[in-house]
């Protein structure tokens, strides 16, 4: 399918909605800010307080969804109508990987991004959404950048690194937005010949290719995830070139959710003034129990998830 | 350490690029500072009393600006840039721009409060949810060229105007025909959509214009001793 209306300048006055523009255009005004995961309209309210940028509506963290185990699936509609009533700021939430109707569903609640995520069980070992199609602009994650491009050109707007969720441990997260980076930066160094075949070992578009290799950066927002429990790592993620952060079981899982929200709002907006850093990450209470990601199994690895 | 010094003695420097903040508290930052780039003016982020006072102009860029105010209030910026304002520094806000500019606003969180300034009455997500989100042309008054091709995003619009606003722009066609959408009141700017995002750089430069002037007015004014300096008509 081609990319459609990118380059396209329609000059009639008919408006036209869902367009790569508008959809990417949405995940530029988040830059800067922090992405909450919340399972009810209460913790919605409390991160919007706390200064979230948009609020991801699902049903368990993905510390619960570790410890619990089972099948995870898209959050119950009435649970996201819930969260959608209670805040004025966006409300995205998460589809299966390759589970399409899951995001109609999302998409015919009104919900305004959907992430097509590892944190929920695979739904196809396959294929991912063919996100071009829909109306509700999605993103994706991804360890490194073949990976962003791949999902890029199947319609992702938004790149967000994978980490691994439900750890509070950033290690991952760090290795991804490292990987995606250095991807980024070799690329300029290859001339025309070279772009080929570096699109081929990457199993992306050429097109896609050059236009990193000449941007220099992704044509979409580049977040990070997995992993962020304190303000110090959302200001590494920021001085590691993310655009914003996602925070999953980092705020409810921790001992005081509304000052911890608060604290990884500012630390993001000041990542690069370790004095502002230093005195919002005082007297936050307990952090979320963290994993140690070298002793996960690689069957609980989210980020394995997708391809 | 520089302490905060107030925006109360801006530095003249008429004939030089204008120095022109974008507020960077969160939002599209760095598609603002490059527009401004290239119309030669010199692009400087705010997110401290201290760069307010730098600067002849500020942009207020997109974003969430629940989020922008509450960081604004929290290190002690919002006092500093209502003070500024109405001491007539010129600014120009898309989009959450357009709301943290406005007097009132609707569809807010009861306690949202803004920066002022526009004597407008903004409603917040006016158009709808993200999947409403659009691309349009709109017809600027003001702005040479032909009409506008416009992004909306999550985009506000004015439900009214007071009687000192000139309206600059209205939706053409579609569900939201005739909505006002673009506005100026004296050295206020402010638009619904996001003309940083498409590359038509029409709208900055009408900004970067009235910086220049108020510049040169204020100079002026400084020439001929202590005066009002005429934010607000």
């Amino acid at each position: 399918m081609a990319q459609q209306s990118q380059q396209s300048e329609q000059s009639s006055a008919t408006p036209s909605t869902g367009t790569d523009r508008v959809k990417r255009g949405m995940a530029e005004q988040l830059k800067g800010g922090v992405i909450m995961d919340v399972v009810t309209p209460e913790q919605a309210k409390i991160a919007e307080d706390a200064g979230a940028v948009a609020v991801m509506a699902l049903e368990r963290v993905p510390a619960d969804i570790r410890a619990q185990g089972g099948i995870a699936r898209m959050s119950d509609p009435d649970m996201i109508e819930g969260i959608i009533a209670a805040v004025t700021i966006p409300v995205m939430a998460k589809a299966r990987i390759g589970h399409f109707v899951e995001a109609q569903v999302l998409q015919a609640l009104g919900v305004d991004y959907i992430d097509e995520s590892e944190v929920l069980t695979p739904a196809d070992e396959a294929h991912h959404i063919a996100k071009s199609g829909f109306t509700v602009p999605f993103v994706c994650g991804a360890t490194d950048l073949g990976e962003a491009l791949r999902r890029i050109s199947e319609g992702a707007a938004m790149i967000r690194s994978k980490g691994e969720a439900g750890t509070g441990n950033v290690v991952e997260a760090t290795r991804h937005m490292r990987s995606i980076r250095a991807g980024i930066r070799a690329l300029a160094t290859l001339d025309e010949t070279e772009l080929f075949v570096a699109a081929k070992e990457l199993r992306a578009p050429v097109e896609l290719v050059r236009e990193v290799a000449a941007l220099g950066k992704l044509p979409v927002v580049l977040f990070t995830a997995g992993g962020i429990a304190t303000p110090a790592d959302a200001a590494m993620m920021m001085q590691l070139g993310a655009e914003g952060v996602f925070v999953g079981s980092g705020i409810f899982k921790s001992g005081d959710p509304a000052l911890r929200a608060a604290a990884i709002v500012q630390a993001t907006t000041f990542h690069d003034d370790a004095d502002v850093v230093a005195k919002v990450s005082r007297g936050l209470g307990e952090p979320m129990v963290g994993i140690n990601v070298s002793t996960l199994p690689d069957s609980e690895r989210y980020a394995t998830r997708g391809w | 350490m520089t302490t905060a010094a107030l925006p109360v003695a801006r530095p003249s420097r008429r004939g030089s690029a204008p120095v022109i903040g974008v507020l960077a508290l969160q939002g599209d930052v760095r598609e603002h500072l490059a527009v401004l780039a290239t119309l030669g003016a010199e692009p400087v982020t705010v997110r401290r009393p201290a760069e307010l006072g730098a600067v002849d102009g500020l942009v207020v860029p997109g974003g969430e600006s629940t989020t922008m105010v509450k960081l604004a209030h929290r290190f002690g910026l919002l006092e500093p840039l209502r003070t500024a304002l109405r001491g007539g520094l010129p600014a120009y806000g898309s989009c959450a721009g357009m709301i943290m500019l406005a007097d009132r606003i609707l569809d807010a969180p009861a306690d949202q409060q803004t920066i002022g300034g526009l004597d407008v009455t903004v409603r917040r997500n006016a158009f709808g949810r993200q999947v409403d989100s659009f691309e349009s042309v709109v017809e600027l008054a003001g702005v040479p060229g032909g009409p506008l091709h416009a992004v909306f995003i999550r985009a506000p619009w004015v439900e009214q105007a007071g009687s000192g606003v000139e309206v600059l722009g209205r939706v053409v066609g579609g569900p939201a025909d005739g909505r006002i959408v673009a506005v100026r009141q004296g050295r206020l700017v402010a638009t619904s959509f996001h003309p940083e995002l498409t590359g038509d750089t029409r709208v900055h430069a009408l900004f970067v214009d009235l910086v220049r002037a108020a510049r040169d007015d204020d100079a002026e004014g400084a020439d001929h001793g202590p005066g009002d300096r005429g934010g607000r008509p």
